[in-house]
């Protein structure tokens, strides 16, 4: 890689050469490399997982569409409508602060998660209506899925928002700038991926039949 | 990252999420609604990756690892739903 190819973009982070031409290519994704270490093994680990619903669904296909009726399908659309809400929030705050409006970036973050948030609470709700149920995890095969599925999801929805809050008030105190915002691409990277994995997880335990 | 481009893509995503309910509320089944409902998730989430995500100017080995992950799961399950449907 000559110098040329080195050169950075203004405010872009140290460590994110780019090379050259009018459709600037950088060679690392947003945010620290390990989260991305991180990202693609829990995408495996959700994978493995979305495949195995698949798998035993196949041979249980009456089962999982009886059961599916079941669910609160308009819960989970609006789950879906908040999460893309959050992933938006977060993105327009990485957009912010790469202008230096810090103010602003905060206050996206902030929307963010406060549309996180909603998902906690709209999940806490399906939950509790199906525990009050007696629904649990041994009551039958789709539920074992489905409880496990959407708690493994629930918990890095938690762990999403408890890195935005961090963020968050690192932000408020001025600490990411346009030439310095590698911790928030860094938090914003995970948290677009819990989005991601709700993407593939609604329409799979929810809609399709 | 470019603010309205931003936010045409999460009102792409939201309307992908209606048409995915709608599709559910409709009482869709089958393979052609199977495979309508996988296109709109392939098409949200490909839209996540490289606009949110902002994998669409990084080098082509990112995007395609992780893009490439959701066409896999989105392929095994199709397969699966065919196979369960034969």
């Amino acid at each position: 890689m000559n110098a040329a190819d080195m050169a950075l973009k203004p405010g872009e982070p140290a460590g994110r050469p780019v090379l050259g031409g009018a459709q600037a290519v950088a060679l690392h994704p947003p945010g620290d490399l390990a989260i991305w270490v991180f990202i693609l093994a829990e995408l495996l680990a959700f994978g493995v997982f979305f495949a195995s619903y698949a798998i035993t669904r196949m041979h249980n296909v009456a089962l999982f569409d009886e059961m599916q009726l079941t669910l609160d399908r308009r819960a989970g659309a609006i789950n879906t409508f908040l999460l893309i809400t959050a992933s938006w929030c977060v993105a327009r705050a990485v957009a912010a602060i790469k202008l230096d409006r810090t103010r602003a970036s905060g206050r996206w973050l902030l929307w963010g998660m406060l549309a996180g948030f909603g998902f906690v609470g709209v999940k806490i709700f399906e939950y509790h209506a199906k525990l009050s149920l007696g629904i649990n995890l041994a009551t039958n095969t789709f539920y074992m899925f489905y409880l496990s599925l959407t708690f493994f999801h629930f918990m890095h929805v938690l762990l999403g928002l408890a890195i935005l809050l961090a963020v968050w008030v690192k932000t408020r105190r001025g600490g990411y700038s346009s030439a310095d915002h590698h911790g928030m691409e860094t938090g914003a990277s995970y948290w677009h991926m819990v989005d991601l994995v709700w993407v593939v997880l609604f329409p799979l335990v929810y809609v399709m039949r | 990252m470019n603010a309205g481009r931003l936010d045409f893509f999460w009102l792409a995503l939201v309307a992908g999420t209606a048409a995915t309910w709608g599709l559910g509320e409709s009482g869709a089944a089958g393979t052609a609604a199977v495979l309508g409902i996988l296109a709109i998730a392939a098409l949200k989430g490909t839209w996540i990756v490289r606009e949110f995500m902002g994998l669409r100017r990084i080098k082509f080995m990112w995007p395609a690892l992780v893009i490439g992950w959701l066409l896999v799961v989105l392929a095994i399950i199709a397969a699966t739903y065919w196979k369960g449907q034969a």
